[in-house]
């Protein structure tokens, strides 16, 4: 108690100790009086405890700097939007949003739908660009058995692809 | 088809007079999808939403449900159209503002609209007249696996379907109920619902939305959370926390009946007299009043029949709505006029209210 519990979002002292329960977690909050006030705190109908994690987890952020390489989006873009640049950042950005997950949503672990057919075409795509790689080696090494094998299985990808999906 | 059409067409919200309930106006399931290896609209340069935008619609128009549909880039719907899609349901108001290279695609009766380059590249929304969450999520759920066939999604196994924003990672699915319930708010337990709601992880929100005021005694109830729990397991409890308000505004119903069913009928029989007599009626009164008379249908004073007529003047009162019927642009002052003139209208047909329930005979 020595410690004087300091605001969530500022350096100043917090006066207000906000708990709430959202799916059966606990969740604190200190703030001080202005943040409170700030935040619309004091008015519960306006009021959602996810948001201010989500904001309070964004602030206290040493570790800036990360970009992603895809699409050029920045921490301090995310800082400023609350929203990402491309699926891809959510690789980029996986230390920084793991922590704001569990506030923010019932579990960390997605347990819903799984887009079937864009993952199996995922998978036919992977594995047509890996054959093609191997037939161009196979080629180059002069393996003509090999080059022939792979050149039989690309087609038959191919055909498994679908008229539907052909790139 | 023309937007012109589409707006003429009978509609799921207005026109459906089967599977009008008491209390739950509609429900509506929306799903966020994004394009793998494409960057979210908001991030995205002018011409790549544009890439993004034509690739999601002819894949969205090539599905079943959208056999005759309204297919539309955003910039090239009007103020008022735009404004009366708003009030449909059926695009929000962030995607009405938005600058180019956004779009929808609306089906015939107005039951599923798919929205292109609002927060993320596709928001699919189903709808359906009165407490039908499991129909609903079925059919956005089909039509969902069909546009899966033509599009990459963005997907991790461990976040789920990826989005613009973290708080709809998962199943990004939000599901919501729309329901009336002027009990609640007569006796002042709104705000107690409201906290009990929220700490059951679901948001109440007003008519349009986010920020919106709750006029007409209309609530949208949601799920908050999108992450750690399957589409079925938040529905189900959806479904729970809305059968439970249900049955407090029943209950409140109930008790204001039994301690003052005179002072509830006179709020009815008042609200009935305003909207046939009224010259001047603002689109938050008219809501309000709206909401007493369809409270008089749940309570008998008028025939059931008439819900429907209510549900659809509670479209037809908001501002877009009043400016297509009359054809031209108004000033709110004149709106206001021209709706307590429709509204006049429409209670001249109306049945005249009947109090011979109230128990103790005291009217």
């Amino acid at each position: 108690m020595a410690n004087p519990l300091k605001c969530d979002l500022c350096p100043k002292p917090a006066t207000v100790h906000l708990t709430q329960i959202v799916n059966n977690k606990v969740h604190k909050v200190d703030l001080c009086e202005e943040c409170a006030q700030a935040k619309g705190v004091t008015d519960p109908s306006g009021f959602s405890l996810a948001d201010l994690l989500l904001k309070a987890s964004l602030n206290p952020d040493p570790v800036a700097g990360l970009r992603c390489e895809h699409c050029g989006f920045t921490q301090a873009d995310f800082k400023k939007h609350g929203r990402f640049g491309c699926p891809a950042c959510y690789d980029v950005f996986q230390s920084l949003i793991e922590p704001m997950l569990d506030s923010m949503h019932k579990g960390t672990a997605h347990s819903g739908k799984v887009p079937q057919k864009a993952l199996s075409r995922k998978t036919l795509h992977d594995r047509l660009a890996k054959l093609e790689l191997d037939l161009t080696e196979a080629i180059k090494a002069e393996r003509y058995e090999d080059a022939a094998r792979c050149r039989d299985e690309i087609s038959q990808v191919k055909q498994n692809f679908g008229p539907a999906a052909a790139h | 088809m023309t937007i012109t059409s589409l707006i003429d067409t009978p509609s799921e919200l207005t026109d459906t007079t089967s599977s009008k309930t008491a209390i739950v106006l509609m429900t509506r399931v929306r799903l966020a999808r994004n394009l793998a290896g494409n960057p979210f609209p908001g991030w995205a340069k002018a011409a790549q939403r544009n890439e993004i935008l034509s690739a999601c619609r002819q894949a969205v128009e090539a599905t079943a449900p959208m056999k005759r549909c309204l297919s539309v880039a955003i910039g090239d719907l009007s103020e008022l159209e735009k404004q009366i899609l708003v009030e449909r349901h059926l695009i929000s108001r962030e995607l009405s503002e938005a600058k180019g290279g956004a779009g929808v695609v609306i089906n015939r009766d107005q039951a599923v609209s798919v929205m292109i380059n609002e927060e993320d590249h596709l928001r699919i929304q189903v709808l359906r007249a009165g407490f039908q969450l499991r129909k609903a999520w079925s059919a956005i759920n089909e039509l969902d696996s069909a546009l899966e066939e033509r599009l990459d999604y963005a997907y991790s196994p461990t976040l789920g379907y990826l989005t613009a924003c973290p708080t709809n990672l998962g199943t990004a699915m939000r599901a919501s109920a729309m329901m009336h319930l002027p009990a609640l708010v007569i006796a002042n337990q709104m705000e107690k619902v409201v906290r009990a709601v929220n700490q059951l992880g679901m948001v109440v929100r007003g008519l349009f939305g986010e920020g919106s005021d709750a006029s007409g005694s209309i609530f949208q109830i949601s799920n908050q959370t999108t992450l750690g729990e399957s589409e079925d397991e938040i529905i189900k409890r959806l479904g729970s926390v809305l059968s439970s308000i249900i049955e407090h505004e029943l209950n409140a119903r109930q008790k204001l009946l039994e301690a003052d069913a005179g002072k509830l009928y006179d709020k009815i029989g008042r609200a009935f007299g305003i909207l046939q007599n009224s010259h001047v009626l603002s689109s938050g009164e008219a809501m309000n009043l709206l909401s007493l008379i369809r409270l008089g249908v749940d309570l008998h004073v008028f025939p059931e029949t008439n819900r429907a007529v209510i549900d659809r003047l509670f479209i037809e009162a908001q501002p877009g709505h009043l400016q297509h019927a009359q054809k031209g642009r108004f000033e709110p002052g004149q709106r206001d006029l021209l709706r307590a003139g429709r509204l006049r209208g429409e209670f001249a047909e109306f049945s005249r209210p009947s109090f011979t329930f109230t128990s103790d005979g005291s009217n």
